[in-house]
């Protein structure tokens, strides 16, 4: 089958799932039992089809649907063929675990939740597969309406009734501003497909125009600064599979759309955008890891970390754009693959941390870390896979998060290439915030992972439902081991898919990278040449574990294996109890006192003869008050004059329609 | 095996580093003991020391979890993979490719993920302490290391550890003023991350000042024998990193058996000087108050970049 009309055929799959499960059954049997392993196997289906579209030409069809006048245009090439890989692959996991995870909703929620699920993933293949502006907007709003009534599963609560109107209101700027860019490049002339507006002929002002249209409307999806304000509020108030699904999938289709019209429809991308993109993206990142470090809600955690992420996937463009700019194409191959890598490689550990987080308050009833502590004992195998996805993420060797950042700073260090000495010199300043921001996510994973699995368990209040926690059940079990699965295979062989990339990379550049890159194999991975740089992850694999197995054989060989047990040593000072470890604000209280200013922070300390000594503080992000409250206030302002035209009486009505007219008998004669 | 001089070369010295890196350590703290006037204990003090914990038996909280049991044998793998990177006696190992400067940074980040989750593993106040301090530490150490090893990487267009070597070594001799912003920030980096003063003081168990000691409280036995060796083999890794990156002269290459013999003293004259320069600094300088430590590592992060800006603005 040829990839386009098999993806379509998953799409097709996914709709009529969502639309089975609402045939009424006993306790929505179909929903309950069959949707989400069905909706898995098509996932898996689609990766299979992404791949093999990554391999050959580029495929065209256009649908007799939509508008008349107006069919849908469908094209699959590599780089929709590279994020279908991605859609499937990551979301056959997650589908897998939602099949345990809603195992207990009730009937009612539970076909909704299969219904919208389903359709948001259709939805997000659409977005892929679109090859005129039309269908991408039609699936671009389908993709945020659907997660929105994903979001808003739980809306008796006020606080997600507000999350999700944020989110569909950003989300509305964002589309808006897409739409603007879909206008500039159109220019008047031509339809609306890809093909056309791929071929229009753009004054620098204009394609500047669109660039940045583009870059804000699909920025607000991703959730760059300084339009990521809905992200932390969203992600978390969904139920936990859908939160990995837009943590992990959704904001990656942004991702997409960037890459897409910047270097595929406006193409000539010029290297002041991407001084502007690394900016945005350092800024990102560093403001994603500070305010990660400050969150003791697990999920809020995980939601500011995918800022991070989406700022590091940023640098790795932003770079890729100024080689570009400066005609170095084979280093802005380099780029772009590292940016999409690590767009790769965040979609699977994301989610499975996501995951993690929903077995946690799910079978423990814990989302508060403050409250975890100890869970290791009660539930291994969550505490095996987070802690898979915890390593993932901080960028250690051998897993992938380190590939892809070490990728970018590889691009990075090309910088020697560009004649221009400013911009040589401020280059490797991003790769400095990348490093700064690994080893802040390494500390941040770190209070995560103490805090939440190891340890004792915390609050008295609490120890019960700690107490009464369990382990995940085996569907939940099996879509966390894929993924982490998916963390060692893209770390392991990163080869295998710099060669992949490096083919979207010269569809999209005209070439790729150097012929020295090339000799790249499954053991090697070569960005520029041997002689400069190459890591060899399955090398550094079988010698870490031969060096700490030969240690361990020696030791007890030429030792003894001799263990005693007992109280942990208390210092002298028996009264120790679990409330003295540290909390997750313990934790962040170093970073607190060296990046201060950047919080807004409120803090009630406790006077010297309290008897009952509390102490509160609470973190506010100033976006909040430099960007999003003033322009509320503006809006606020605005609505109340336009609001004096309606006075509610018939007559004050008649006589606006009466002045219109006269207005037009006028003007227009 | 095409390469089998290179195996040979790679296996002696990846066992040397780690049987020689326990005596680096006595020299130290032997010439501390001198310039501070006292009785120096024996040079090999550390070996009696790991003999006799490896006798003991090991002592272990009843909550510990099995990564509390590994993570020993973890950061002795990782430190031991490490002096296989470095080029200590020779260049063009044949496994210094599978790893540059960059995944040698992410070892050192690797082990101290898994000593700061140990050190929490038990549930006691120090260890949630020690973790917290040491990842503020590191936050701020790694990122000016890997600033100071890109300095090196743009002067030699490389991140292998061995083409730098190559290139610094084999040039005319020409000065290079980026490295030496660099040096001075590695060489910050090196006593904050080796936890000496005046970051931390390794001879020290006063808890309102203690970062290393601190997370390893709990271990006891052959656990902490390990992590003891593994400190060692640390401290022998970030010399020999500097000497590779400052002081590369002297060093063989890979199958030479003929320039083993001059690349021994070379090595072991820098080691010696090394040394008590560390003793040195150790004895002139106090130990600084935690949250000093966070401005005395922003220092030498903004020294490397310096640095690395300099290195643009001479060549460019």
């Amino acid at each position: 089958m040829s990839p386009l009309v098999g993806s379509l055929a998953v799409v097709a799959c996914w709709l009529a799932i969502g639309l089975l499960g609402l045939i009424p059954s006993g306790n929505a049997f179909f929903a309950r039992r069959l949707a989400f392993p069905l909706g898995a196997l098509a996932s898996l289906a689609l990766a299979v089809f992404g791949l093999q579209a990554l391999w050959i030409p580029a495929e065209q069809l256009t649908l007799p649907l939509g508008l008349p006048d107006l069919p849908f245009h469908l094209r699959i090439d590599g780089l929709s063929g590279f994020f279908l890989l991605l859609l499937g692959a990551v979301a056959a996991g997650i589908t897998v675990y939602a099949t345990g995870y809603f195992r207990e909703e009730t009937a009612g929620r539970l076909t909704l939740i299969a219904l919208q699920y389903h359709v948001f993933l259709a939805s997000m293949a659409m977005v892929l597969l679109a090859d005129d502006a039309y269908l991408f907007m039609v699936a671009w709003e389908t993709m945020a309406l659907s997660s929105y009534f994903l979001v808003t599963t739980d809306h008796r609560l006020p606080a997600i009734r507000s999350a999700g109107f944020l989110y569909l209101l950003i989300a509305h700027l964002g589309a808006l501003a897409i739409l603007l860019c879909f206008g500039v490049l159109h220019g008047g002339h031509g339809d609306y497909t890809f093909g056309a507006l791929r071929t229009a002929e753009l004054t620098p002002v204009w394609a500047s125009v669109a660039f940045l249209l583009a870059f804000f409307g699909f920025g607000a999806k991703a959730g760059m600064i300084p339009l990521h304000a809905w992200l932390p509020e969203a992600h978390p108030a969904a139920p936990s599979p859908v939160s990995a699904l837009m943590s992990g999938i959704m904001i990656k289709t942004a991702i997409y759309g960037m890459v897409r019209v910047i270097y595929d429809l406006i193409g000539g991308v010029r290297w002041e955008w991407g001084i502007l993109v690394l900016v945005i993206g350092a800024g990102t990142t560093l403001f994603g890891v500070l305010y990660a470090l400050m969150q003791h809600d697990l999920k809020r955690l995980l939601a500011y970390h995918s800022v991070e992420n989406i700022g590091i996937i940023l640098l790795g463009l932003g770079m890729s754009m100024v080689f570009i700019g400066f005609g170095q194409t084979a280093a802005g191959a380099l780029g772009l693959i590292a940016a999409l890598y690590h767009t790769l490689n965040h979609a699977v550990f994301k989610a499975l941390l996501f995951l993690g987080a929903g077995s946690i308050l799910h079978d423990s009833g814990l989302r508060n870390l403050n409250d975890m502590g100890g869970l290791i004992r009660k539930m291994p195998n969550t505490a095996f896979y987070f802690l898979i996805g915890a390593l993932a993420i901080s960028a250690l060797p051998p897993l992938n998060g380190f590939v892809s950042e070490w990728l970018t700073f590889q691009t990075a260090l090309q910088a020697p290439l560009i004649e221009h000495g400013v911009v040589r010199s401020i280059l490797p300043l991003f790769a400095a915030t990348l490093a700064l921001a690994g080893a802040l996510t390494a500390m941040c994973f770190v209070k995560v992972y103490g805090i939440a699995f190891l340890g004792q368990a915390r609050n008295p209040p609490t120890e019960a439902a700690a107490r009464a926690a369990h382990d995940c059940g085996a569907a939940e079990r099996f879509g966390m081991a894929w993924l982490a699965a998916g963390c060692f295979v893209l770390g392991l062989f990163p080869a295998a898919f710099l060669l992949m990339l490096n083919r979207i990379c010269e569809a999209l550049l005209g070439s790729g990278l150097p012929d020295t890159a090339l000799v790249s194999n499954w053991l090697w991975l070569v960005p520029t040449a041997p002689a400069h740089a190459s890591y060899s992850a399955v090398i550094f694999l079988l010698v870490i574990l031969a060096v700490t197995l030969t240690t361990f054989f020696v030791v007890r060989r030429f030792y003894h294996g001799r263990v005693r047990l007992a109280a942990p040593w208390d210092c002298g000072f028996p009264a120790q109890t679990s409330r003295m470890q540290d909390t997750a604000d313990a934790f962040g209280q170093p970073i607190r006192h060296v990046f201060g200013p950047l919080y807004r922070m409120k803090r009630k300390l406790p006077g010297p003869d309290d008897a009952r000594p509390r102490y509160e503080l609470e973190i506010e992000d100033r976006h909040w008050y430099w960007i999003y409250l003033p322009v509320a206030r503006l809006t606020g302002w605005i609505s109340a004059k336009v609001a004096l035209l309606q006075q509610g009486r018939i007559s004050i009505y008649l006589l606006y329609s009466f002045f219109t007219l006269i207005a037009l008998l006028i003007f227009v004669r | 095996m095409d390469n089998a001089p290179g195996f040979a070369f790679q296996i002696l010295q990846s066992v040397f580093v780690v049987l020689a890196a326990p005596l680096v350590m006595g020299w130290v703290n032997q010439c501390r003991a001198r310039l501070q006037n006292r009785a120096a204990p024996s040079l090999w003090l550390p070996y009696y020391t790991l003999a006799k914990l490896f006798h003991k038996d090991a002592v272990i909280a009843r909550d510990a979890s099995p990564l509390f049991r590994i993570t020993p044998y973890i950061l002795f793998g990782c430190m031991w993979l490490a002096a296989g990177i470095v080029p200590v006696l020779a260049t063009g190992l044949p496994f210094a490719p599978a790893a540059d400067v960059i995944a040698l940074v992410g070892v050192f980040a690797l082990a101290r993920v898994f000593a700061a989750l140990a050190a929490m593993d038990i549930g006691t106040s120090f260890g949630g302490l020690g973790a917290r301090r040491e990842m503020l530490i590191g936050f701020l150490a790694e990122p000016a290391m890997l600033m100071t090893m890109f300095t090196a990487a743009f002067i030699s267009g490389s991140t292998q550890l061995a083409t730098i070597v190559d290139t610094l070594a084999h040039r005319e001799f020409a000065v290079h003023p980026s490295l030496a912003f660099a040096g001075l920030a590695f060489l910050m980096v090196l006593l904050a991350e080796n936890a000496r003063i005046p970051i931390d003081n390794p001879a020290t168990h006063l808890e309102l000042t203690m970062i290393h000691e601190a997370m390893i409280l709990e271990y006891s036995a052959r656990h902490l024998a390990l992590i003891e060796w593994a400190v060692a083999i640390k401290l022998f890794a970030y010399m020999t990193i500097g000497f590779a990156l400052f002081v590369p002269w002297g060093i063989a290459a890979a199958g030479d058996w003929a320039a083993l013999p001059l690349a021994f003293a070379a090595l072991a004259f820098k080691l010696a000087v090394a040394g008590a320069g560390l003793a040195l600094i150790e004895t002139v300088l106090a130990k600084m108050r935690l949250l000093l430590a966070p401005e005395f590592l922003s220092t030498a992060f903004l020294l490397a970049v310096l640095g690395m800006l300099i290195h643009f603005l001479v060549s460019g």
